[in-house]
């Protein structure tokens, strides 16, 4: 059965994409993250316009984190306080990044641009996942205790004016390296129609050293809130936002998440993310293969009315 | 039925008219076509339709000597847009758009049906002058300031008509018109579900002996209808609004979910 796509011009079927979102929603609710870094590729593979699957995804992303962001903040383990600095530096971070898609889509190297980010990115995280995981099954399996990180050491930044306290993250750092990276993550999430909590739970843990749950649960919820504003930005900039594909893939997302959390629960932490770096690191390699292999058509045509 | 059928039909007529106008006084043979329908409607589970085109050709002078010798070309010309294709490269081993020419107004949908391949119908002048099939099809770019079309082996230009083709865009059948008899005609003209929305023109011309008999033209529309038609325009026209309804519609989903779903 098909469905025909207002925005994108084109029909599609109904199942596939239905399937996709659930699929996708499953994953996304199994590990905790907006799984637009596997949503945004399949569009594309399907035939969706790259521009239109980047702004579409978002809204999808929303529908599918609203419940874990809900079940969060019932058990108040969001910080909205740190959330709300993330969130400044987030929408200046989006706002960049869709005007800089625009500006890309002209250029005719957007592709270029979102794969890259894709191989780096998604390699990086997916590897230090990776390790990370492994390292700790070894551990495990050898009967030595999980290795607690805890405080204490000081970064670089933590000599920067503007210190804030954030009660629920119990950390004590300046706003603006917290700014920067909301802002990073708004503006890779703008152009790679991601929502970043693949990005950003780790940089909380890592960098910032809050608690693993504070940092799941306020990474969602920021989740939640820059994709909702990344759909507004781009309905306003580039008009590229298909409603109807949208609806679909929610429908098919919220599904989803909702057995994917289930799924998750019965899995261990550790397995959860050697599991989500393999697909991580496959998705970079997936993308990699595209950029270096000769693609079939060397051309590409495009109407200049999609470029604005 | 409506204002707008009425309006098509009178365009119609007008048009017709100017084609008479053009080739009457040249030959005795008129063309009289007749299309499935004027109007292609966009709905939700548009994937694509067939367009039938039957036509006649009408001879004052009965000359059945003569009536073995014609050929048809339809050419259905979809909205004029402008294109911009890009071609990959190798680049520090990354396959990245390098070269890019901009096709400046050419159909957005472009098929060619003949009775005959283009190459039999006549000289390869007659055949560039009349646009007779996509090679034939002129096609400009922009080469600085200066807006002109290539020679038909350019690398941009070859490459456009086969991505568009790919695309089932551009259509081109060398034995899709096919005489009932000797002179009554039908053709299927295939748009798919990617069809651009706007004005598609379809010439018809009947040619006999390499030169031009007879030209008539007729014109449908292809447009977006009822939830479709609303949905884009308000993209369009109200950005921020349709944003905002996007967002609301991805909460409502997410609570609903959340209490169909909820288990404490």
């Amino acid at each position: 059965m098909s469905i025909y796509l207002p925005i994108a011009e084109l029909p599609v079927n109904l199942f596939l994409i239905l399937g996709l979102g659930i699929a996708v929603g499953f994953i996304s609710g199994m590990f905790g993250v907006g799984g637009g870094f596997l949503m945004t590729p399949f569009l594309i593979l399907v035939g969706i316009p790259p521009a239109i699957a980047v702004a579409s995804v978002p809204s999808h992303m929303a529908a599918a984190s609203l419940s874990g962001a809900i079940s969060y903040w019932r058990k108040r383990l969001v910080d909205i306080g740190l959330g709300l600095v993330l969130l400044s530096g987030g929408i200046l971070g989006t706002a960049f990044g869709v005007w800089f898609v625009a500006v890309l889509l002209r250029a005719g190297q957007f592709d270029l641009v979102v794969g890259l980010s894709y191989v780096i990115l998604l390699g990086i995280v997916g590897g230090i996942m990776l390790a990370e995981s492994i390292r700790a099954m070894v551990r495990a399996h050898h009967g030595a205790p999980p290795i607690v990180r805890r405080p204490g050491t000081h970064a670089w930044f933590h000599g920067l004016p503007v210190k804030l306290r954030f009660r629920q993250s119990r950390i004590y750092v300046s706003a603006i390296p917290v700014t920067l990276i909301g802002f990073g993550i708004g503006f890779f999430g703008a152009i790679m129609g991601v929502g970043g909590g693949f990005l950003l739970s780790p940089a909380l843990i890592y960098l910032m050293r809050v608690p693993t749950t504070v940092s799941v649960a306020t990474s969602l919820f920021l989740t939640l809130c820059t994709m909702l504003i990344a759909t507004v930005l781009h309905a306003v900039e580039n008009h590229t936002v298909d409603i109807m594909l949208a609806l679909v893939l929610m429908v098919g997302g919220v599904i989803g998440a909702q057995f994917g959390a289930r799924a998750g629960q019965a899995i261990r932490a550790e397995q959860l993310r050697l599991l989500l770096g393999l697909l991580v690191v496959g998705v970079a390699i997936r993308v990699a293969v595209d950029l270096v292999a000769r693609p079939a058509e060397l051309f590409t045509v495009v109407a200049t009315e999609l470029l604005k | 039925m409506n204002f707008r059928g009425i309006g098509g039909i009178v365009w119609s007529a007008l048009v017709l008219g100017a084609g008479f106008l053009m080739v009457a006084p040249a030959a005795a043979e008129r063309l009289v076509t007749s299309v499935s329908t004027h109007r292609v409607l966009i709905t939700s589970n548009f994937t694509g339709t067939d367009l039938v085109l039957f036509g006649s050709i009408e001879d004052d002078e009965a000359r059945s000597s003569k009536s073995s010798g014609y050929d048809i070309v339809v050419t259905v010309r979809g909205p004029s847009r402008t294109f911009i294709a890009r071609r990959k490269d190798r680049v520090l081993g990354l396959w990245v758009n390098m070269d890019s020419r901009r096709f400046i107004e050419v159909p957005s949908y472009l098929a060619v049906l003949s009775s005959r391949p283009a190459a039999d119908l006549g000289s390869p002048e007659l055949l560039r002058r009349l646009r007779i099939g996509l090679v034939n099809h002129t096609l400009p770019q922009q080469i600085g300031p200066d807006f002109a079309d290539v020679v038909a082996q350019d690398p941009f230009r070859t490459a456009f008509l086969r991505v568009k083709e790919d695309e089932g865009l551009f259509h081109e059948e060398p034995q899709g018109v096919t005489f009932l008899t000797p002179t009554l005609f039908r053709t299927t003209v295939p748009m798919p579900g990617s069809a651009p929305t706007g004005t598609y023109e379809i010439e018809t011309l009947l040619i006999s002996t390499g030169k031009l008999i007879a030209r008539e033209t007729t014109a449908i529309e292809v447009v977006k209808t009822g939830f479709e038609a609303v949905v884009a325009r308000e993209a369009r026209e109200h950005g921020f609004a349709y944003g905002l309804a996007t967002a609301l519609l991805a909460l409502a989903t997410g609570f609903l979910a959340t209490f169909m779903f909820r288990r404490d």
